[in-house]
């Protein structure tokens, strides 16, 4: 018989159960499925491995990547290499969190709904928002879904999105947006920051959102302020895309006035892992409680009057209301908000606000050294912890980056890829974690690459 | 029982901190030399102020007030809550794994790309498709994943069919996706043997059917016995056939359902392959496809070269584009094939046999107490009806209540719709006859009790650190965070 780690079944047992159930073989159970469909061979598969071969055929492929802590890495462009306090994955590994499903059944779930209900009272108060919900699949989707709720909200069916917005989070933006027969506008930049005059003239009375990112994917901190009364004046709604990590130094979109806030939360702690699984946040004004989507938690009290957390305000979504529910999600990334709120309660009050200084600071140096030779800063608007960086029109960007990894260096974002204009583009990264010894060196080694 | 647990805000007190940041090495300029004043916080964020061991403490605290499959039993129905193993929680932990960026060079991440191509060949196989992408985060994602492709197949051949068939039994999340695809969904009500009741489905489908979205065996735990001819009447119609792989832990390397005509299918490799739940994700949702919706796929796919190296497939112009950021969840693709590899085909065929016989085992001892559903074969799930139980005034929620008392996670609970009062049960695979014994031994005496002390499962429970919740003023004057409002 086969026996495996995982498998309890011994001999005696399946014989007692098969007997029980009045059958004379396993194969009897699969009596209903038509022979047709049965399949006979062996699937074409990865084969079994012993648990040390498996450990040895995982760290290989693993030790085929450049990873992090072996080259230093100045790619942000949405994802990014900051420090991950040492307690985080203590907690995390608690199996009581991770080997949990959706909280459904509250009084043995006390643990995980408490945990979002501070999570979004966390994410409330970065963002400066009255209404969180317990996490969506990632910053890039939650956009996706401000659009929907948008449209829905003010029954309109146009969105303005500018092209500093994570061009990937446009991509998924144009394709749910063909799913809801929604039109989206792109709008252009200038000088790193969204062309506010092409956004006047581009908001018609059938816009429902003007979708913004900022610090936007060039780093740059958007002029929401200008941009508010605009929207805000054809009656459309405000979603900002934020970077929650700039919020302990930054105004709040919240205070600035947008109706939806939404973001990824990855680097709260969370590894970069190839861009997954990271945690999108979705925040939103108290007149729009009843559309934000996915899962929320709730305070209550027990029948003893002692309080406790809830699921709540269901009836939004898919189990219940089915095709007419607000969407389709049904699932948070709780493990991960966690993570994010384990990150923020170690940071607090006054760390949140010393790594966001810290992180403009080193980015700032990188900027001023670099600025200095063949390289040149593309735009003036302020800010963050990322900006652009022009390289000579000879430069080719992919040699650049296969020099600079073997010079142990994980090089910037070549911006070219995605915006044709910015051929020779570098999208520069600086985290807390890197020193100013390995800023000088990197520039000094992009300078010789170019 | 325990006192209330203080929130993490609630234990703040000024001048506490818990972190360590790098020195400052650069010069230390002032917020407003770097930035605009205009644009810095005015008010700090009213995060708490604690020390280490707060931290510590409080977030321990919390996991000993949740339950998960570490815990005890855990039979929730169309969840598959299996063993998660600890290799997986391992090996996604690798530094090669965790710390890196999809925007690297293709040379300086080979072996992700690697284990992603290898992944995405292993779960055609298992699937019986042609192609399979790995972006989705999801099930309910790899749903809508699925109908975009269907949407974009018909587009191609100029047809515009606007409808979604699903069956009442169907997870509410198959008919929530087809209406953000963009479709209308119509509902079929199945026969008296819980399975697709064809005369409805042929009067159902029509020039207009886009799709029939299936879970096979379905939430019933039923195979459905007629599949051959169902795919046979949506695809005269010039529908294609959605597979919702929910179910998949009892049919793997026994039936394919590329072989049984479904064109599209998801995978919850947090059900079959073991990833954990993490409280309510992270998932995955990858979907495998036929040829003919192979040019559809979002982009990039993990291709290889002819000299053995591996790339991202940008060039797919009729793609429907990105459903995710960067390439889905790959800390959970590294667990799901580290799963794999524990496994090999063989070894996974034999976890749905156990899957199989454990719930069959269940529900044949059960049957005498609690009324089943649908008699006959179950798969890998089964339904029970706790309507007897209604005399005493006792519910299926009360059942579940009092089964917490005993340590216990209660199964899926008035789900399916179509079947009155219902539990659904699924033991899975690596659960010993000795668990299956206790809680079939406690799902009777819960029985018992609802007939002579009906009060003692109404009051249910009794262990746990707060008893039944108001859930009605939860949603009816919401609290939804302790910072605003």
């Amino acid at each position: 018989m086969y026996k495996h780690r995982y498998l309890p079944m011994t001999e005696q047992d399946q014989a007692e159960m098969l007997a029980a159930v009045n059958a004379s073989s396993i194969e009897e159970l699969f009596a209903d499925i038509p022979a047709a469909v049965r399949y006979d061979g062996i699937l074409p598969m990865s084969g079994q491995l012993d648990e040390p071969a498996l450990l040895r055929h995982m760290r290989e492929l693993s030790d085929k990547n450049a990873d992090f802590d072996r080259y230093t890495s100045f790619l942000g462009a949405g994802l990014y290499d900051h420090h991950i306090p040492v307690v985080i994955n203590h907690m995390l590994s608690r199996s009581e969190f991770y080997t949990a499903y959706t909280p459904y059944q509250p009084e043995i779930s006390q643990g995980e709904l408490q945990a979002i209900f501070e999570f979004q009272s966390y994410i409330c108060e970065l963002t400066g928002m009255k209404v969180a919900n317990a996490s969506m699949y990632d910053g890039a989707t939650a956009l996706a879904e401000a659009a929907a709720l948008a449209s829905g909200a003010t029954k309109r069916k146009q969105i303005i999105v500018s092209r500093a917005v994570h061009p990937e989070a446009r991509e998924i933006l144009l394709t749910s947006a063909r799913g809801l027969n929604l039109e989206v506008v792109e709008i252009g930049y200038q000088n790193g920051v969204t062309d506010v005059d092409a956004l006047q003239a581009a908001i018609t009375e059938n816009t429902a959102a003007v979708l913004l990112q900022s610090p936007n994917f060039f780093g740059c901190i958007e002029n929401i302020r200008a941009i508010e009364p605009l929207v805000h004046a054809s009656k459309a709604l405000l979603v900002v895309s934020a970077n929650p990590i700039t919020l302990g130094l930054l105004e709040s979109p919240g205070a600035l006035g947008a109706d939806i806030v939404v973001g990824d939360a990855q680097p709260l702690g969370i590894p970069a892992s190839l861009g997954g699984p990271t945690c999108g946040f979705f925040a939103v004004s108290e007149p729009l409680m009843r559309r934000i989507p996915g899962r929320i938690v709730g305070q209550t009290v027990d029948k003893d009057g002692k309080r406790g957390f809830v699921l709540t305000l269901q009836a939004r979504e898919q189990h219940i209301r089915r095709e007419k529910a607000t969407s389709n999600i049904c699932s948070n990334q709780a493990l991960l908000a966690l993570c994010a709120s384990i990150y923020m309660s170690v940071l607090g009050k006054a760390g949140m606000q010393e790594v966001g200084l810290l992180n403009a600071r080193k980015a700032h140096y990188t900027a001023s050294v670099a600025a200095n030779g063949p390289l040149s800063l593309a735009f003036s608007a302020p800010f963050f912890n990322e900006f652009v960086l022009k390289l000579p029109d000879s430069a080719d960007l992919a040699a650049v980056s296969a020099k600079l990894l073997q010079a142990g260096y994980i090089g910037g974002y070549n911006l070219g890829d995605a915006y044709p204009e910015l051929k020779n583009h570098m999208l520069i990264a600086v985290t807390e974690r890197r020193t100013k010894e390995e800023i000088n060196a990197f520039i000094r080694e992009l300078e010789a690459c170019v | 029982m325990k006192p209330e647990k203080a929130l993490i805000f609630e234990l703040s007190k000024p001048g506490r901190i818990a972190y360590s940041l790098p020195e400052c090495d650069v010069p230390a300029l002032a917020a407003e030399e770097l930035l605009p004043a205009e644009l810095l916080r005015k008010q700090p964020a009213e995060l708490p102020e604690v020390f280490e061991v707060d931290v510590i403490r409080h977030y321990t605290e919390l996991s000993r007030r949740n339950f998960g499959v570490d815990n005890g039993f855990y039979p929730l129905g169309s969840c598959t809550m299996k063993y998660n193993p600890k290799i997986n929680e391992d090996t996604a932990r690798f530094p090669g794994f965790a710390k890196i960026h999809p925007y690297q060079p293709e040379e300086s991440i080979q072996g992700a790309l690697e284990l992603l191509y290898t992944l995405q060949n292993d779960l055609a196989a298992l699937t019986g498709m042609d192609q399979v992408t790995l972006q989705p985060a999801a099930g309910a994602h790899g749903e809508w994943t699925g109908l975009m492709l269907i949407r974009a197949y018909h587009e191609s051949r100029g047809e515009a069919r606007t409808k979604v068939i699903v069956p009442d039994s169907s997870h509410g999340t198959n008919p929530a996706s087809a209406t953000v695809a963009g479709f209308d969904t119509v509902t079929i009500k199945s026969d008296a043997r819980g399975m697709v009741d064809l005369d409805a489905l042929r009067a159902a489908v029509s020039e207009d059917t886009a799709a029939l979205m299936l879970t096979n065996p379905s939430t019933l735990g039923l195979f459905e016995e007629q599949i051959v001819e169902i795919a046979a009447i949506v695809h005269a119609a010039g529908g294609l056939l959605y597979y919702d792989g929910a179910n998949s832990n009892a049919i793997m390397g026994i039936a394919c359902p590329g072989d049984m005509g479904f064109d599209v299918v998801h995978l919850n490799l947090h059900k079959t392959m073991s990833t954990p739940h993490g409280g309510g994700g992270p998932g995955a949702g990858p979907v495998g496809v036929k040829s003919l919706l192979v040019p559809f796929l979002p982009k990039p796919v993990v291709s290889k070269r002819e000299d053995g190296t591996f790339y991202w497939d940008t060039d797919r112009p009729e793609s429907i584009g990105r459903v995710k950021a960067f390439y889905g969840n790959f800390g959970i693709l590294v667990r799901a094939y580290t799963y794999i590899r524990t496994y090999g085909p063989e070894g996974l065929r034999r976890v749905s046999e156990l899957a199989v016989l454990n719930a069959n085992y269940m529900m044949h001892r059960l049957a005498p107490y609690y009324e089943v559903a649908y008699p006959g074969l179950c798969k890998h799930e089964f339904v029970l009806s706790g309507k007897r139980l209604k005399a005493y005034g006792v519910r299926t929620l009360d059942v579940a209540k009092r089964l917490l008392d005993f340590g216990y996670h209660p199964p899926t609970i008035y789900f399916p719709l179509n079947v009155e009062e219902c539990m659904m049960i699924e033991p899975t695979e690596t659960e010993s006859k000795e668990t299956l014994d206790g809680f079939i031994d406690t799902m009777i005496q819960i029985a018992q009790e609802a007939e002579q002390t009906p009060e003692l499962v109404l009051n249910a429970p009794y262990t746990t650190v707060v008893n039944r919740l108001d859930e009605t003023t939860a949603a009816r004057k919401p609290v939804l965070n302790c910072t605003c409002g």
